[in-house]
């Protein structure tokens, strides 16, 4: 499938900025399964400096600043992207009382190596009863892919999803205790899960092609950016991607934005500078598919 | 040679009653109960002292420590007050000979400690080939992603490092521990050195003792050369002066003259580094770092951070900036590692450690979680990960097998079972002891010592000294340092003259006078308010005094109303006996000062916090009315003492004119503001009255014009007067002057906003009359006063 996709964010000050330096990661990643066939970042107004980057996980970074007062930052993020992913369970997972034997086995530092993803990060604390949630999903004999799917799946069943329940800011202990959330508080609390039971997990952003409700005309900009979670399942099977909001592992409709041990790795938009008063922001997606 | 003392040690009354600890190494009494020689000439000095005059020559030392304010500060402690840093008078000496073995053991240490960051930060191939578990690696939080693959400019990581050594039981020297991300007490050390000379100066001089001058010039030569650009200042990068080390950082910045900078004074612009000034962005690419590799940038590293730089990752990827030491270097600390860098060392240079470290065993191996249990006995269990000795953290640990800082029913074997990859053991080393003063005899105490070592162009330099870590008591295990104990000087003594050295220029070199740099931005700034806050904390307490004084008195209705919605406005309510708003104020002006110490005569600290302490203690128990009025006079004449030794004291640079510009605005906007109030349209009985006395003008009100006022007379005497301090006309003189000096310091040609904003109200004070400045034209006066604040704010506070 190829996707036009269109990320624009906006932020208004009540009173000017003064300066300000920003680091953004929005930019879809070019990785086996997603092309990227062209993609670019615009920022108004146009900032002082500008520099792109690749960070240690791989992904796309672009570090911008400005030096003058400013009102409002907008971005505008858009790419042509052509995914092709054939969402299955990997046949050469291993068996889940092996996973210990393997990771001890591993020697990689690299960005795709699953130690980076088994402590906890600044988003993902050890928490007993998210690792308790998780033990109860599993079953004997499972491989390290059918827990993965399990507990996703259990989460999906048991939790609820709420937009008003929580903010970018709530902590994913709170989130489980509440059963509800978002797609960022359901990876979180994923992550923790896998985790808990000694399950390399990460944090995936991205953008999610969602349909209309039938009959409806497609709403430009109703999109948002979304999380899934992805979980090392042995050496041989290597990452599995799931997305617990939507039950499902992710596929043709899920494009990959960047990969991070929370959300704290993978922020579209980490900044600092100086302002006297608040600030509103808005964000807009668009995922169009042009053809398959 | 002056009163050498004679060696005849075992006649020496100290020595004789000295009774070192059974089985435990001594630091003047070898194995055979034999005076080592190196003491010889300490012991005979204090044998031939009386009593007297050994507290004569500790309160010496004593003296030196609090004239120069040394202490510790507790971080998060907002009261800013200093917590006593006990000092152990009499040295720990050690020979030259012996001190060389311990130099080439931390030199190679240091070598090796290089080869393992280029390692973490490059190939990995430590990890890859197994030498190094990668979990100890990848969970690490001081191991710092960012810098993954990012080669330091200088060509090292590390460039100042300090190890912690101690004596263990077979007499050699231990390594206890490795501080390499931000090492502090080199400052420490150099005042220790100092206060000792002043104890025992006659011994000092006498005693071929190695200086410690030389160490600290070879360091600064070295950052100097890391400079790109010779013109730029070094700067040491400070947490700021809630940290408890904060004394030490602002003491070696003037000893070395550098710039003590924070977070906040630097900015990146195109990759490079700068400190903002009041005159503009100055490049700095040199920082000796003494924050934590962690806080450096909140947008790359720890988010949360409130003391770094933001972009200040990025300069340094882009090989821009030179960190003494390197980001990321805080994982060479985690104390796991000590479990492997014995092999590590044999595989990265092919040499054993010539001075070991502490036994240390990574619970996260099943043979070693095995030993570990079953030795708890003799360990000290606590994180693995931590970069600081268990028992000196708020975790849980164990020692001798005892839990702590956990759980009261938790049980240390399910700790160990439950965190095994977490946790690391340690073998509970014990100490040597070296002599302590107490009550009139020498009694042995527990020590380690903390040296430092510096990267020069002809490699690395110890310092010879450092200093020492006494234990509180005769408990010789490690752990005996964590309550409290002492500090002393550390004597590395030679069998031959040494050659003085000190930082000052050879007496041959022609005087030249020193240029102080530029003022950074937010010195000016917390300068600015300072002033103001101070003036502003004065001119409340006089209307709080003019309010209680008529108070109780019949027919100023009218009057009072006034005075209470003035201090209202303020934020300060009048019917309170000691106002909340005012103390509040005056804590305002103590937080500034705060964060400017470095640039603050020690007296004017001082009477600020005297001041704090009294109005803080008197306000409970001012009653209103006459009482009140009469504290109010109290704390005004204390305020007049404080401004009185700012004025005398403080040296005339860029720093005075901020100072000065705020005291001068906070001035003229609180009196146009009360002239406003009380010579409006409709008279206000008492009112003109009220302001001369607020004015502190009633005498020359009586000699100039008469003894009732008028409108005119009091707008004349407190508006238009250029020769009353108390005038606006004043005020806004002096401001104007300090602009004439500051824009000669500052980039020349373009007046700014500021400048022409001063001149501006200036000129338009200047050019009125008591009949045209009536209260409107005060009001708009006031608001054009305090749009100076913002202006000034625009034109230096880049």
């Amino acid at each position: 499938m190829i996707y036009d996709i269109k990320l624009q964010i906006a932020y208004q000050y009540a009173n000017p900025a003064v300066g300000g330096r920003h680091v953004v990661c929005v930019m879809p990643l070019d990785i086996p399964g997603q092309r990227v066939q062209a993609s670019l970042l615009d920022i108004t107004p146009r900032p002082e400096e500008r520099l792109d980057r690749i960070d240690f996980f791989g992904n796309r970074i672009t570090e911008f600043s400005f030096r003058g007062p400013h009102d409002a930052v907008a971005f505008t993020m858009k790419a042509r992207i052509e995914r092709l992913v054939i969402p299955n369970m990997p046949p050469n997972a291993i068996a889940l009382p092996d996973l210990a034997a393997a990771l001890a086995a591993q020697r990689d530092l690299g960005p795709a190596s699953p130690l980076h993803f088994l402590s906890t990060s600044v988003r993902v604390p050890r928490d007993r009863a998210m690792t308790a949630f998780a033990l109860g999903a599993l079953h004997p004999g499972m491989t390290v892919a059918e827990a993965v799917v399990a507990i996703g799946s259990a989460l999906y069943r048991h939790m609820k999803f709420d937009p008003k329940a929580t903010t970018v800011d709530t902590p994913a202990t709170e989130a489980f205790a509440k059963r509800q959330g978002v797609c960022q508080d359901f990876s979180h609390i994923m992550i923790a899960c896998l985790r808990g039971i000694g399950i390399p997990a990460g944090y995936v952003s991205g953008f999610l092609r969602t349909l209309p409700p039938p009959g409806k005309p497609r709403l430009e900009g109703a999109d948002a950016m979304h999380a899934w979670v992805r979980a090392w399942c042995g050496p041989d099977a290597g990452w599995l991607e799931f997305d617990p909001t939507n039950d499902k592992l992710a596929g043709e409709d899920h494009i990959v934005v960047a990969y991070g041990r929370d959300y704290s790795d993978v922020s579209p938009i980490k900044g600092t500078m100086r302002i006297s008063g608040g600030q509103k922001s808005k964000q807009a997606v668009d995922v169009i598919p042009l053809a398959g | 040679m002056a009163r050498k003392a004679k060696t005849k040690p075992v006649d020496t009354q100290l020595f004789a009653r000295y009774r070192p600890l059974p089985g435990v190494p001594d630091e003047l009494v070898d194995a055979q109960g034999v005076m080592r020689p190196v003491w010889a000439g300490l012991l005979a000095h204090m044998s031939g002292l009386s009593d007297a005059e050994v507290k004569d020559a500790f309160a010496r030392g004593e003296q030196h420590l609090a004239d120069t304010g040394v202490f510790f500060r507790k971080y998060g402690d907002k009261s800013s007050a200093g917590r006593d840093w006990p000092f152990s008078a009499v040295p720990i000496l050690l020979p030259e000979a012996e001190w060389h073995s311990i130099e080439a053991g931390l030199i190679q240490r240091a070598d090796l400690m290089e080869l393992l960051a280029a390692d973490l930060y490059g190939e990995n191939r430590l990890v890859a080939d197994g030498h190094l578990p990668a979990s100890l690696i990848a969970e690490n939080p001081e191991w710092l992603r960012p810098m993954v693959g990012v080669k330091p400019r200088s060509g090292h990581f590390l460039h100042f490092m300090a190890f912690e050594i101690g004596r263990g039981p077979d007499g050699r020297w231990w390594v206890l521990s490795d501080r390499t991300d931000a090492p502090s007490g080199a400052g420490f050390a150099l005042e220790n050195r100092v206060a000792a000379s002043r104890v025992f100066p006659d011994l000092y001089r006498t005693t071929n003792v190695h200086r410690l001058a030389g160490f600290f010039r070879a360091f600064r030569d070295a950052l100097e050369k890391l400079r790109s650009d010779p013109t730029s200042r070094v700067g040491i990068l400070t947490p700021g002066p809630l940290t408890d080390t904060y004394y030490e950082q602002a003491y070696i910045a003037r000893y070395l003259g550098m710039a003590l900078l924070e977070g906040e004074d630097l900015t990146v612009e195109n990759g490079q580094l700068y400190v903002r000034t009041v005159e503009g962005l100055a490049p700095v690419d040199v920082l000796w770092r003494r924050m934590d590799g962690i806080w450096a940038d909140p947008l790359e590293l720890r988010g949360d951070s409130q003391l770094g730089t933001p972009g200040l990752m990025s300069a340094v990827r882009q090989g821009n900036v030179t960190m003494v030491n390197a980001l990321g270097v805080g994982v060479l600390e985690t104390q796991a590692l000590m479990a492997f860098l014995p092999k590590i060392a044999q595989v990265l240079t092919g040499q054993k450690l010539q001075i070991p470290n502490v036994a240390t065993w990574w619970c996260g191996q099943e043979k070693e979680l095995a030993h570990v249990r079953a030795h708890a006995d003799r360990m000290l269990i606590g994180p693995a990960m931590a970069t600081r000795i268990a028992f000196e953290t708020t975790a849980p640990h164990a020692i001798g097998g005892q839990m702590r800082g956990a759980a009261d029913d938790a049980d240390l074997h399910d700790w160990l079972t439950d965190n095994a990859g977490g946790l690391v053991g340690k073998e509970l080393v014990t100490l040597s002891t070296t002599p302590f003063y107490e009550n009139g005899a020498l009694v042995p105490r527990p020590m380690s010592l903390r040296v430092f070592l510096a990267r020069t162009e002809s490699g690395w330099q110890v310092m010879p000294g450092g200093f020492a870590r006494i234990g509180a008591g005769t408990d010789t295990t490690a752990i005996s340092m964590r309550n409290g104990g002492s500090v002393a000087d550390v004597w590395v003594v030679s069998d031959t003259p040494v050659e003085p050295v000190t930082l000052r220029a050879p007496k041959s070199a022609p005087f030249v006078r020193a240029q102080p740099g530029p003022l950074p931005s937010r010195a000016a700034d917390n300068l600015f308010w300072l002033g103001r806050y101070v003036e502003r904390t004065e001119g409340l307490l006089r209307l709080v005094r003019a309010y209680n004084g008529r108070v109780n008195e019949a027919g100023n209705t009218a009057l009072l109303a006034t005075i209470r919605a003035r201090l209202k406005s303020y934020g300060v309510d009048a019917t309170e006996a000691f106002p909340a708003g005012v103390l509040n104020t005056l804590s305002s002006a103590v937080y500034s000062a705060s964060q400017i110490r470095d640039r603050f005569s020690v007296d004017g600290w001082a009477a600020l916090q005297d001041m704090e302490k009294s109005m803080t203690r008197i306000a409970k128990t001012t009653e209103t009315g006459s009482d009140a009025a009469q504290v109010m006079s109290v704390m005004l004449r204390k305020i007049a003492g404080f401004s009185g030794l700012v004025h005398e004291n403080m040296y005339r640079a860029t720093g005075w004119q901020f100072l000065s510009i705020g005291r001068s605005l906070e001035r003229a906007a609180m009196m146009t503001d009360l002239l406003a109030a009380v010579t409006g349209p409709t008279a206000l009985p008492g009112g003109l009255d009220m302001a001369i006395e607020v004015g502190d003008s009633i005498m020359v009100h009586r000699q100039r014009y008469a003894v009732f006022t008028s409108r005119e007379s009091v707008i004349d005497l407190l508006a238009l007067d250029e020769c009353n301090p108390r005038a606006v006309r004043f005020q806004l003189d002096v401001i104007a002057k300090c602009v004439d000096e500051l824009s000669s310091t500052g980039p020349h040609g373009q007046m700014t906003e500021f400048e022409r904003k001063v001149r501006l109200l200036q000129t338009s004070i200047i050019v009125h009359t008591v009949q045209t400045l009536d209260a409107e034209a005060l009001l708009t006066a006031r608001g054009q006063i305090y749009d100076l604040s913002n202006a000034l704010n625009a034109a230096f506070m880049h």
